[in-house]
């Protein structure tokens, strides 16, 4: 288990709507540690309303970075499964929090850094995809870097357009609609100095739209960064088993049921953070013997994942073998 | 028989400096792993102990900053920072200014003079008492500051500094400070990857060592510190045995053959590097220090379970690895030296 810090809800800002932000500070009121520009916490979200289990929500950081006196958070309130929606309820559970509750989360996490080599830095976002390429924005003002930022949100429901405004000025550019920003951004990647870097967040589609116009105009795909924001529920895949090396069970894995689940059922411990196969806190070794590994995670390269020696327990699944049989030998 | 060589003169061991040496052999053998902990672990030995420290000042500060001052000032290749590496820079000074506060708050303070807001650049006040420094600056304007920022903390702290930029999955040394390289040259690693820069270590490719820890350092979150250990020996308590300096101290290696035992215990010293790993915040690079603790024989042979343990692990050391750590040559009379310490019954 990753080590947790405290923090008190200082702020509460729901100006945007189906946007809350919220600061968070230390609760003896000291500053807080410094962060990466992109880094994110995740906050632990109790069972409960909804929630069967306790869960672990990542939200980007949004404030300053440098000895700051609170951290930043974001959050786009999506329908959990007992409004009908698909959602784990994390979200839900944040825009019921009040100023002076008390919550607890992992320490600010990096995934989405800014590359440094690079010669200019060019931020694309959508919607609540904003939050860490604020965060971007900002270091790159900082340090007297070169940077631009496309943010495309539906009018009346863009966060922080006036911070972004006043940090970054004629940088940042806004738009309403996905034809514009195709239209915009065919221009922009075809024509930015040699040794840019891309960064794109936001809704899975987007980052794909993106993604395809940057390869079809040439761009490497190391010079092309994302960061994966609102994972969208999984497949409930197909049912398989798994055995743990020293228990001599073999647990059954139904469709609906992640691995981490079971093994956490039939009384394992398996070290998780975020359950959506972002943080990479959940590897497990897998040995031979196995069936094929279907990874759904994001965090494994394409390496890695090849070589199927290990998987993310919270996303990723067995798939039938030659001889139909879906099993896993594990190692925790 | 030729009579022994000038020798410089000693230097005694201050007390602190025996009773604060990081032993480097937990175990009767010693092999290349991945020998990564938790930084600021408090680890007892016979003698006393180490390790609270991340940034670690002792009696020889004074002493061991002159010395680096002196070798920049022969050899400025010894600082080298490429140019995507200045806000690691910054970082990394700001970094080793709150670890100096925090293991020595009564001689080092660290005060943020006012709030950043909306991508504007702080002001700090930095007070190293065992310097006379009391400095006000900004963050990130070099103007501010008397040197470039990790050549001016590097003048404040005994410890080497590398930092690794991490870009392609791959990590890279792209700045630092070393002046007291073990049997290694910083002007020509400097750009190098870390797989690179190992790339002379005997056996710890083919076992996965290094790209394990490559992994490990990878997963590194901000602000998180790791230690380990290494070790060579070295004869006089020489801190520079860099590769640039070589015509210098590789005679010393045969010469030490020739001497009487009462000077070989006086001369080879057993050098421990303490090592930290921190992820810095702002930039995500990663900071390397390297600090060198050097106990001459006839001090660590006082304390018995030292000499003991010294002494099996040195005579068992393969010769591949022997090789590589330059002690090939006369690793059998240390080996032989530290045995023939042992207390009479």
């Amino acid at each position: 288990m990753s080590a947790r810090i405290d923090l008190v809800v200082t702020a509460v800002d729901d100006a945007v709507p189906g946007i809350r932000s919220l600061t968070l500070g230390s609760p003896d009121g000291e500053r807080l540690a410094s962060f990466t520009p992109g880094s994110h916490l995740v906050l632990d979200v109790p069972a409960g309303e909804g929630r069967p289990r306790p869960a672990a929500n990542a939200y980007s950081l949004t404030g300053e970075s440098v000895d700051p006196r609170h951290y930043a958070i974001s959050v786009l309130r999506c329908a959990p499964a007992s409004e009908g929606g698909t959602a784990g309820g994390g979200s839900a559970w944040v825009h019921g929090l009040a100023v002076g509750d008390r919550v607890t989360a992992t320490p600010p996490r990096s995934a989405f850094a800014p590359v440094h080599l690079a010669t200019r830095h060019l931020l694309v976002g959508a919607g609540i995809g904003i939050t860490p390429l604020l965060s971007h924005l900002r270091s790159h003002v900082r340090w007297g870097r070169e940077a631009e930022l496309v943010y495309l949100f539906r009018d009346g429901h863009g966060a922080h357009v006036d911070e972004l405004k006043e940090l970054g000025g004629d940088r940042v550019t806004f738009l309403a609609d996905r034809a514009g920003l195709a239209e915009d951004l065919a221009v922009r990647l075809a024509d930015q100095p040699i040794g840019t870097h891309l960064y794109t967040c936001g809704p899975a589609g987007f980052m794909d739209a993106v993604v395809a116009l940057a390869t079809e105009l040439g761009w490497p795909s190391s010079r092309v960064h994302l960061e994966p924001f609102g994972v969208e529920a999984l497949d409930p895949g197909e049912p398989f088993s798994v055995r743990v090396a020293g228990d001599d069970r073999v647990l059954d894995v139904p469709a609906g049921t992640s691995l981490l689940e079971a093994l956490e059922d039939a009384g394992h411990v398996v070290p998780n953070l975020c359950r959506q196969g972002v943080c990479g806190e959940c590897r497990v070794d897998v040995a031979p013997g196995s069936s094929p590994v279907l990874h759904r995670d994001l965090f494994l390269d394409e390496e890695t994942k090849g070589a199927g020696d290990c998987l993310m327990a919270c996303v990723s699944r067995a798939v039938p073998a030659a001889d139909g049989r879906a099993h896993l030998e594990v190692t925790l | 028989m030729t009579p022994p060589p000038t020798l410089s003169p000693t230097v005694s061991t201050a007390p602190d400096l025996v009773a604060g040496f990081p032993f480097p052999f937990p175990n009767p053998t010693y092999r290349y792993t991945t020998n990564v902990e938790p930084a600021r672990g408090v680890v007892t030995t016979p003698a006393g102990q180490w390790g609270a420290a991340v940034v670690d000042v002792d009696s020889a500060y004074g002493e061991e900053l002159a010395e680096r001052a002196a070798i920049l000032e022969r050899d400025p290749s010894r600082h080298a920072v490429l140019p995507h590496m200045q806000v690691a820079c910054w970082d990394a000074m700001l970094c080793l200014m709150r670890e100096l506060a925090l293991s020595r708050p009564d001689a080092f303070a660290l005060e943020v003079l006012d709030d950043l807001e909306g991508g504007s650049r702080a002001a700090y006040r930095w007070r190293n008492d065992l310097l006379g420094i009391d400095h006000t600056f900004v963050l990130g304007d070099a103007s501010t500051l008397p040197d470039e920022p990790l050549r001016w903390i590097t003048a404040q702290v005994q410890e080497d500094v590398v930092l690794l930029d991490e870009r392609d999955g791959v990590l890279w040394g792209d700045a630092g400070v070393v002046t007291f390289a073990a049997d290694w040259s910083f002007g020509f690693d400097v750009g190098m990857s870390f797989l690179e820069i190992h790339g002379p270590v005997p056996r710890i490719h083919a076992e996965g060592v290094i790209t394990r820890a490559h992994e490990f350092i990878k997963r590194l979150q901000p602000n998180e510190t790791y230690r380990r250990t290494n070790w060579t020996l070295t004869v006089h308590r020489r801190l520079d045995v860099s590769t640039e300096t070589y015509p210098e101290w590789g005679p010393d290696r045969p010469m030490v053959l020739t001497v009487d035992d009462e000077t070989f215990g006086r001369l080879v010293h057993l050098r421990t590097e303490v090592q930290h790993l921190v992820r810095l915040p702002e930039s995500g690079a990663v900071m390397f220090l390297i600090r060198s603790y050097m106990l001459p024989f006839d001090e660590l042979a006082r304390v018995e379970e030292w000499r003991e343990r010294a002494a099996a692990v040195i005579a068992e050391l393969p010769e591949d690895m022997a090789d590589y750590k330059g002690i090939a040559t006369y690793r059998d009379r240390a080996a032989a030296w530290l045995r023939a310490q042992a207390p009479t019954p």
